[in-house]
Parts: C-alpha cells; structure tokens; sequence
C-alpha cells in the first residue's frame, strides 16, 4: 500500500481511479433509494452483493455523505438498554469488524473500548441494568470502579473535586471509532462495481402514487418509473415522506458537535458522560472529537451556536481541567429525526412500494451496515426481517414502542 | 441566540424557555375507540415542518406560563406569540 502510494505521489496521482462512476440517469430503475448516506449505500451495497438485484438507483439532493454520514462524531457500539436494540445494534457492530476486508479498503476502525461514566447511584443502578442485560445477549460490557477506570484513563479527574464525581462506568471493550467518510466510499466504491448507479446533485422533487402504489420519483432532472423508493434521508425524511402522503412520527433537531485543535496522543478510549453531557475522543491525527446532546427545540438549521459550545467546553473542563488551553477548530451540527422511543422506523408504511428507513436520531452512523443488509433483505424477500420487525411504523398504532433509553445524546 | 417574546415578560433568551413541541390539539372524544387514529395522530405523529411552525413554549426561568409561538424552523424567526386563549 505505502509503496503504491509514494508511486502516485511521484507520477502526480495520474493512475489513481475514481471510487465511484458518473453514470447517465435512466428513466426507470428496480429501485430508487433516496439519500445517499451511509444507510442508502449500505442498502444499494447489500442488494446488489446479496441479492443479485443490480437496477438500484441512488438519488442524492448534493454529494454522498454530505447528511449525518460526514457530521456525526463516527462512535460505534452495542451496550444498548433493550434486547432487540442490542441485537440490533450488535449485528452492525459485527458488521463494523469486517467491512474493512469485505471492502479491500481501510476503513480504520479502532475497537478502543467505550466508556459511559456514572455520575450518580441512579446511574449506576442504570449501568448495572445495561450490563446484566448486554451479557445476557452476549455482549462484552460491565460495570467497573473508579480504579479501573485510572487504569484506562490516567487524564480524568476522578477525585471529588468535580461537581458530579465519577463513581463508576459501564465499560464497553469492543466499542470504539470508525473513520466515516471511509465507510461511505466503501460502500459506494462496492456498490458502483457491482452496476448501481450513484447520482449525485438529483434531488427528489415528487413522488408519485397511483392507488395507493408507488410508480414514480419527481427530480430535478425528470421523471424515474420505479415500483420501490426507499426513504433513506435524515434530517429531511418528514418533507420526503410528505411527498408519498405518509404521516412520520419523527421531529427533527440539530445535533452539534466539534473538534479541537490536535494534540499528542492521551486518550485510547471513547469517553461518555449522560450526566454532563458530552462524549469525546481522539481522533488518529489528534484532535478531541466531541458532541453533546441534540439542540432543546426542533430545527432544520445546521448552524453552530455559541450556547452548545460553552456548555459543552464547561462540561469537558470538569473532568479535563487539563484542557483548559486547548482552542476549539470547528464546530458544526447534523440533523436527526428523533421518535419518541429513541429508535428507527424501518420497512413498509401504508403505501405500497414507499420503504422508510428513517428516525435515525443519534445512533444512524453506527446501524448503518446492519440497516442496509436488513433493509436489503426485506426489498428481496417482500417480508420484514425478525431482527428489525420491532421498528416497524406500524408499532405507533399498536402501541408498541420500543422504548430505547440506551440511546446517546437524547438529554433525558 | 433567538430571542423569544413571552406575552407577559417580553422578549428573552430562548435558554429562559422550555420548547414544548408543535401545537396540536387533543381530540374531544377520548371514550370512542373510533378515535383511535386520531389518539395516534395527536400522541405520536408529527408535522415537523420546515417553515413556520406553531408550536408551544414555557417561560420556565420567567413567569412561568406556557404560550404559542409561531416560529420559523429554519431561519429561527419567532414571527407571533400569544397565549392559548387568544388563539381560539
């Protein structure tokens, strides 16, 4: 690889080729998937390399992974709260450990180990809840002390000095930080070979429905006859779903997030804190990555706020008082469609043809392989899945919510 | 920072208020099981619109009161604001 790459370097990068093609847009395709994020890649991906099914096209509004796939903060585990969400999740987390082979493309990631503190009893009854029942489901996760965590994290303020003390912290060994864009080349570069067709700068303006059946997308640049269109955008999936006259319960909120300047390495793990809230880590090239939870009311905006980033240096500082001189480079935010249970809306809605793949929240990057193998799987098959059937939209008027209070960032 | 015009303070910060999500009213008939849908619709599902949205707000660090404020979604504008009585 290292050899390859100083050969580029040296011929101007003349042999390098592109990841994904321009393709000439058809007016008629198997499927259209809206959104070309991870979830939407990992579908096409997934459809073509298990399924044979190859017509598949991807309508993104600008470039690939420019939504929720290139703003979170690339945090991947599966010490969730409810067994099917741990299921759920653990499957994607599976999925993580083998892409990069799956791909023949490094997509970096470092099981470093995850940290949720506890702050107080309460939480710590919580910690202890979520690791009796990740062991339960198999999952590498428990409880430990103070102790232990100096042993991980020498940084930390653990004396009682801070205004919550850490008195312990679900320890989560194979969660850790995956690069993104990494993740969305992947699968576009794999599902661009396998004959999908990637369009960018296509956005979908309509979506018509005859009889209840879905027969066609409206975009920019006219009119694509298809059967099956999946919804799979973040942030927007409301004014999408509008389009097909299906009614979402999802709000969307603005999700901040920002990085620091880079400093030599001192954190090998993901640190969470629900208490203060935040999460951090370091990234390979140094820099803090964190984020904090989503904004107090509903928006559409992805400006960055003075508010969030006061708070959250405030928050940080109390058990990195270290830090105190570290500069903040870049602070953005991402949208995410929060449900009131904390998790996805996946499969059929009351139009045939209009799959969702929608509600993604906080936790989209990390369910992105196993969303896209499942959700390719139920275009196949024509049924849903065991593993995603408790997402189904139909649960709001059966009154079953899953109830997901493992999700990050939810400000509970 | 928006700022937020509560009818009876005036105009504050929005950190002195609690978002308390879109305005939707509560069906009458809570007894009829053919209201069912209209339950769903009203407990779970959402306009979430981009544009202006009336919505409810709690002045929790002031007087206390909820109230409705028109706002738009994206550029964060607070276009009206009044109190529940005066909509109807």
């Amino acid at each position: 690889m290292s050899l390859k790459l100083l050969k580029q370097g040296l011929n101007g990068s003349k042999s390098l080729t592109p990841m994904w093609r321009e393709q000439p847009i058809k007016d008629r395709y198997d499927v259209v998937i809206i959104g070309g994020g991870v979830h939407g890649l990992a579908t096409a991906y997934y459809l073509a390399k298990n399924h044979g099914i190859t017509d598949v096209a991807i309508l993104e509004k600008r470039y690939i992974g420019r939504g929720g796939s290139g703003r979170n903060t690339t945090i991947v585990r599966s010490n969730y709260l409810t067994p099917e969400g741990i299921l759920f999740y653990d499957e994607s987390l599976k999925l993580y450990e083998d892409l990069s082979q799956d791909f023949d493309f490094n997509i970096m990631f470092s099981q470093r180990g995850h940290l949720t503190l506890a702050h107080t009893d309460a939480s710590l009854r919580t910690m202890r809840w979520r690791a009796e029942v990740n062991q339960l489901q198999g999952v590498d996760s428990r409880v430990i002390s103070p102790d232990e965590i100096k042993e991980l994290v020498p940084f930390m303020d653990l004396s009682d000095h801070p205004r919550f003390p850490v008195m312990g912290a679900l320890y989560h060994p194979p969660g850790g930080v995956v690069r993104h864009d990494a993740v969305v080349w992947g699968y576009a570069h794999g599902a661009d070979k396998r004959g999908v067709h990637i369009h960018q700068l296509t956005e979908v303006t309509g979506i018509d429905v005859e009889q209840n059946k879905v027969v066609a997308v409206q975009t920019n640049r006219g009119r694509i006859k298809t059967g099956t269109v999946v919804n799979a955008t973040a942030g927007w999936c409301t004014l999408i779903a509008d389009m097909a006259g299906v009614k979402l319960p999802v709000e969307t909120r603005p999700l901040q997030a920002a990085v620091s300047e880079p400093l030599k390495p001192f954190l090998d793990t993901v640190i969470v804190s629900g208490t203060l809230h935040f999460y951090l880590s370091q990234s390979d090239r140094g820099e803090i990555v964190t984020g904090a939870s989503v904004d107090p009311y509903t928006s559409y905006s992805m400006d960055a706020t003075l508010g969030f980033a006061e708070g959250l240096a405030g928050h940080i500082l109390e058990l990195f008082p270290s830090l105190g001189k570290v500069r903040l480079m870049r602070q953005w935010a991402g949208l995410c469609d929060m449900t009131p249970d904390y998790s996805p809306i996946m499969g059929f809605t009351p139009v045939e043809g209009f799959l969702v793949d929608v509600g993604w929240g906080t936790y989209g990057f990390k369910t992105g392989p196993v969303s896209g193998k499942r959700m390719a799987e139920l275009i196949a098959t024509n049924r849903t899945p065991d593993l995603i059937a408790p997402f189904k939209y139909d649960r709001f008027f059966e009154g079953r919510l899953v109830g997901e209070k493992g999700a990050a960032s939810v400000g509970r | 920072m928006i700022l937020i015009d509560c009818p009876n303070c005036g105009e504050r910060n929005v950190a002195e208020f609690r978002f308390g999500g879109e305005y939707n009213p509560r069906p009458q008939n809570p007894d009829d099981p053919a209201s069912d849908a209209a339950w769903v619709d009203y407990l779970y599902l959402k306009e979430n619109k981009l544009g202006v949205q009336k919505e409810w707000w709690y002045h929790r660090a002031g007087c206390g009161l909820w109230f409705l404020a028109e706002r738009h979604t994206k550029s964060h504008a607070v276009e009206k604001t009044y109190f529940w009585e005066a909509a109807k």
